[in-house]
């Protein structure tokens, strides 16, 4: 182990990743925008949305032991308050949206008025889900709430919030949610340059969380995550509080999921319940699960294939999507555990283990 | 808990993220007005002997069941055309696509619809929501959707045809026909969502013209069917009717819970305005003498709905039941061509300069397109379920009543009062 | 009075639904260490057990009756089949078994609805289940009093099973330590498939009750597993005394905030009331405290 091109060998290693993101950067952001129609390109535009929040999910579940099985909910808060700031651009200065309108006595809820301003919403996106998942997780995390309790409390978590967005209909419009934007921080949303600059940033916000996980599972708290995942008794033995640990990662997987559901608004054109909902919530799970939960580009990759097995096969096979689906989570799971991305190594290991 | 190695490079990767996007955001093309007007010219190929229309409907998840009506019957529509020679003698291709009863899969759809496969025009949509969602993007691509579905009104888009019935068409008529039966006391029940919130404020406010009294008002969740305790209080209340806006399946669960407090179609009478042909059969008990709303039912005596029935049988099963919102997708499509016929092109500018006055003659009766606001004219009729699971018409609104989506000729209707 | 009646007596009835559910899940968990989230689906199986049921046992008045054990049967080997095919891989895995479930609901709700459509198939209620009783202002349905009868037997036949029977004692011997069990010659390979056939079984007959209250769609077991899972986590996984106060306080309290509010914020406000409670008692009302559980 202390020889030196051991050593090197490692640090070597240690930086394949950042070369894989930055394939990935190349292939998102110069060959996808230059092969792909507009259309096809917003398509790209919403998974890469979901491979945000995929990310923090492999961070949180794949890293941290976590199953979160509410991201929906975190996603929702992302996109919810950049669909109010949207909806207030589109009023134009003093303006009520238009629902408000239609459904409710013309009136704006107070919470709605600082949505008007852009740095506002924008450090709402960030700051508003790491609140509410410091909250919840500080309440679930500190009374050593785990494993399938907390599972069952993220997905109940997910109902919860749809059915109480679909019930206040005057201030989030209900089951029809929020959307017909006009601009996007003053740019018209309808100008194809304008919507390739919008996936342009989705994807750079893809890049950037891949490198803040990367580097985060470099740090030391990286590792002391996978132990809390691996031993919690014994990171508490050693002096850490797991729940701490596991807060921090539950923080930054909800931020992420944020930024996920911020700039999905303005790619499809709308968010509404069934985008934030347990079962959407169990569509980013899969691609997770797909693409290999503890890897570094696992989540996100399987979160587009998710994606584009949901547009294009849908189109194809529309009833016997549900069951490939369905059966996708039963065969990774039971002979992938650790993801499609995993195979790989899975099948090194399998040589190497023959040949000993 | 971090080092400070790893917090600078924490810092370090956060801001190369930052600065990425900000830079990206930077390649935008800011101009002064936003919205739709940056309206792409359209793609539309009228050269060949096809024209390509889009149908874009559920055919999975929760919504897929009723959606699949409509979009056979447009499957109908499409074949009896085409053999009569097509639109301007051109033989429709439909485009078929999946909604997936998601909004966003709607709105995705649309997009691929009018700017990948290039179709003259959309019908589909079944949800307000869904059609919500197609909104801005048929009118940022100047496109063409016919929607079939009755809905909750206060809406009218230059790009959008409303097939199916606005709330003076449904909801006002039936009041009136409660008003002319005598009813004093009326109970309000409905799923959780958009459509009967704004059904239940119109029915309010018109209630308090016609000096009907509202002795409750309950809602429950849309995937929620026990409706036990709601009903329990309908009993309390004593109502002369009930007018129920509950969606789909939950409708089970009520009706069901109706019977079991002894409540009847004698003493306590529903009319309801999504119990169709195709729901009655389903509600696990007799709904024999409720009453519902609507513009078309199987029973109707026109020749137009007599070929309309058979035709629809003979291709898809003699037991298949029709009903109002797969009648106005079948009319749908005869409008629309009845409308390029007029205009002599399949341009969205110049189908929308055509489209004022023209009619159809419909299996409901004659249909009239009003150009202002893309509604049509319908005939409202009250049926009450016979033993059958069919529905005698018993009230009638006798002409066609004009579509007033944002309900300007009812004096009493003030939108931002509660 | 009936402020109060209505919402405890409609609650209860709720609650001995979630009940039903919730027992064959704290069954199969405390057993297992299995996560079933296709639960939720044999409460579908049941309840389509009983729509079939009807269409050959055509008496209504004695279909339903007939319903109940042919359901249990059919659950039950839907169970059995389940844990031969994916679950016994994976013993020991909860999160793992969780997200396996998940793809298996799936599939079983795309298959009825293929098999059935969405519309909703009705069963019919039989006719000494129609009607009420007035109990202090609240007319109270037969149908609600025959479900807590339904919850509250199916709750003392598997209570006798555990603490009477010899394959009772052999459950509670392999809950509480395994390998010791082994090492005693109890087959506990056997007695987990006992176990899931039971608890899938008893979801079946909690489908038999949905039924009579909703239509029978696909979606049906969605809308009692998510209540029924808040059931199990704060009665205490794998606990049938604190199963049972759980899931009559879960049910009237979501009863108690509709009518004070609406249906939809009770939901709400029953799951906060869930994270609260779980600041008191994090594991649950009771806890087996023999070994940490998952």
């Amino acid at each position: 182990m202390t020889s030196r091109t051991k050593v090197r060998d490692t640090r070597l290693r240690g930086y394949a990743p950042l070369v894989a993101i930055a394939l990935l950067a190349v292939l998102l952001l110069v060959v996808a925008p230059a092969t792909l129609s507009q259309f096809r390109l917003n398509s790209l535009g919403k998974y890469l949305c979901w491979a945000i929040a995929a990310v923090g999910i492999g961070l949180a579940w794949g890293r941290g032991g976590m199953l979160v099985m509410g991201q929906g909910v975190f996603f929702g808060l992302g996109g919810y308050a950049m669909a109010m700031h949207l909806k207030l651009e589109a009023a134009g200065p003093g303006g009520v949206p238009d629902f408000m309108v239609l459904y409710g006595d013309g009136t704006m809820p107070a919470f709605w008025e600082p949505f008007r301003s852009g740095p506002f919403t924008l450090a709402a996106i960030v700051l508003l889900p790491a609140a509410v998942a410091t909250a919840l997780g500080w309440l679930i995390f500190k009374r050593k709430v785990k494993g399938a309790y907390f599972a069952i409390l993220t997905q109940a978590m997910a109902v919860v919030f749809a059915t109480l967005l679909i019930a206040t209909i005057k201030e989030t419009g209900g089951f029809n949610g929020l959307n017909q934007f006009t601009t996007f921080f003053g740019y018209n949303l309808y100008d194809p340059v304008n919507k390739q600059m919008v996936y342009s940033i989705a994807a750079g916000a893809l890049i950037g969380c891949l490198v803040v996980a990367w580097q985060l599972y470099r740090s030391r708290f990286g590792e002391l995550l996978v132990a809390t995942r691996d031993a919690e008794e014994r990171v508490r033995f050693l002096g850490h509080d797991p729940a701490n640990i596991k807060l921090v990662a539950f923080v930054v997987a909800a931020v992420m999921a944020s930024i996920g559901g911020a700039l999905f608004a303005p790619i499809a054109g709308i968010i509404s319940p069934s985008d934030v909902d347990a079962t959407a919530s169990i569509f980013l799970i899969a691609g997770v699960a797909l693409g290999g939960r503890a890897l570094l580009l696992g989540p996100a990759l399987g979160a587009i294939t998710v994606g584009f097995g949901r547009t294009y096969l849908s189109e194809q096979f529309p009833t016997q999507w549900t069951y490939f689906l369905g059966l996708l989570f039963v065969l990774v799971i039971l002979l992938l555990p650790r993801g499609v991305g995993d195979l790989p190594r899975a099948l090194r290991a399998g040589l190497r283990g023959r040949s000993a | 808990m971090f080092t400070n190695r790893a917090r600078g490079r924490a810092l370090a990767g956060a801001t190369i993220a930052t600065l990425t996007v900000f830079s990206l955001a930077a390649c935008g093309n800011k101009s002064d007005d936003g919205g739709p007007s940056a309206a792409t010219s359209s793609c539309v190929d009228t050269s060949g002997d096809t024209i390509k229309l889009g149908f874009l409907n559920s055919t999975s998840g929760a919504m897929s069941i009723s959606e699949q009506t409509v979009r056979d019957s447009l499957g109908l529509a499409m074949e009896e055309i085409n053999a009569d020679g097509g639109i301007l003698g051109k033989q429709i291709e439909a485009v078929e696509e999946d909604g997936a009863s998601d909004p966003a899969i709607f709105a995705e759809k649309m997009e691929k619809l009018l700017t990948g496969d290039c179709v003259a025009a959309v019908f589909g949509g079944w949800t307000s929501a869904s059609r919500k969602a197609m909104l801005p993007v048929v009118e940022a691509n100047n496109g063409l959707l016919f929607y079939p579905v009755q809905y909750e009104g206060l809406e009218a888009s230059e790009n959008i045809y409303y097939t199916g019935a606005t709330t003076n068409q449904q909801i006002i008529p039936a009041m009136d026909f409660l008003a002319s039966e005598g009813v004093e006391t009326l109970f309000l029940a409905g799923s959780d969502y958009v459509f009967p919130r704004t059904a239940n404020k119109i029915i309010k406010q018109y209630a308090a013209e016609l000096g009907i009294e509202i002795v409750g008002e309950e809602y429950v969740p849309l995937d929620d069917d026990d409706w036990t305790t709601q009903v329990a209080k309908i009993v309390k209340a004593k109502p002369d009717f009930v007018f129920n806006t509950i969606n789909g399946s939950s409708n089970v669960g009520f009706i069901k819970a109706y019977y079991e407090q002894g409540l009847t179609a004698e003493t306590t009478p529903i009319i309801s305005v999504s119990i169709a042909e195709e729901e009655a059969p389903a509600m696990g008990h007799s709904v024999t003498g409720q009453y519902a709303a609507w513009n078309y039912f199987q029973s109707v005596d026109t020749p137009a709905n007599a070929a309309f029935i058979e035709a629809f049988q003979s291709k898809y099963g003699a037991n298949r039941p029709t009903s109002d919102p797969m009648e106005a997708a079948y009319t749908s499509l005869y409008l629309y061509k009845a409308i390029v016929e007029k205009a002599g092109s399949f341009d969205v500018d110049e189908v929308n300069a055509a489209s004022d006055g023209v009619s159809f003659e419909a299996p409901e009766g004659t249909v009239t397109i009003d150009g202002d606001n893309h509604h049509i004219a319908k005939t409202a009729l009250i049926g009450q379920i016979n033993e059958d699971n069919q529905f005698d018409v018993v009230w009638s609104s006798e002409t066609p009543i004009e579509p007033d989506p944002f309900l300007e000729g009812y004096a009493w209707w003030d939108p931002a009062a509660e | 009075m009936d402020a109060f009646t209505t919402p405890f007596l409609a609650g209860t009835a709720t609650g001995a639904l979630l009940l039903i559910a919730a027992l064959g899940l704290t069954l199969t968990f405390g057993q297992m260490g299995v996560i079933n989230m296709a639960h939720g689906e044999f409460l579908m199986v049941g309840a389509y057990t009983a729509y079939v049921t009807q269409q050959v046992v055509t008496s209504v008045d004695l279909s339903i009756l007939v319903a109940l054990p042919v359901a249990f049967l059919v659950a039950g080997s839907l169970g059995l089949l389940l844990e031969a095919t994916v679950i016994s891989f994976m013993y020991r895995r909860p999160l793992d078994t969780l997200l396996v479930t998940v793809g298996v609901s799936l599939v079983l709700q795309q298959l009825a609805k293929d098999v059935f459509g969405a519309q909703g198939d009705p069963v019919q209620a039989p006719g000494w289940l129609v009607g009420t009783i007035p109990v202090f202002g609240y007319n109270w349905p037969y149908r609600q009093i025959f479900t807590v009868a339904l919850a509250l037997s199916s709750l003392a036949c598997l209570a006798a099973l555990l603490r009477y029977s010899a394959f009772g004692r052999r459950i509670r011997a392999t809950v509480q330590n395994r390998d010791l069990a082994e090492t005693l010659g109890i087959a506990t390979r056997r007695v987990d498939r006992l176990t899931f056939f039971i608890g899938s079984g008893l979801a079946g007959i909690g489908g038999v009750a949905v039924s009579l209250i909703s239509g029978t769609n696909p979606g049906l077991g969605r809308t009692y597993i998510i209540s029924a899972f808040l059931v199990v986590v704060a009665g205490g996984l794998g606990q049938l005394k604190g199963t049972v106060i759980a899931a009559f306080t879960v049910g009237i309290a979501t009863a108690f905030f509709a009518d004070w509010t609406s249906a939809s914020m009770a939901q709400v406000a029953t799951f906060a009331l869930v994270v609260v409670f779980l600041q008191l008692r994090p594991q649950g009302l009771f806890t087996v405290r023999t070994r940490g559980l998952a």
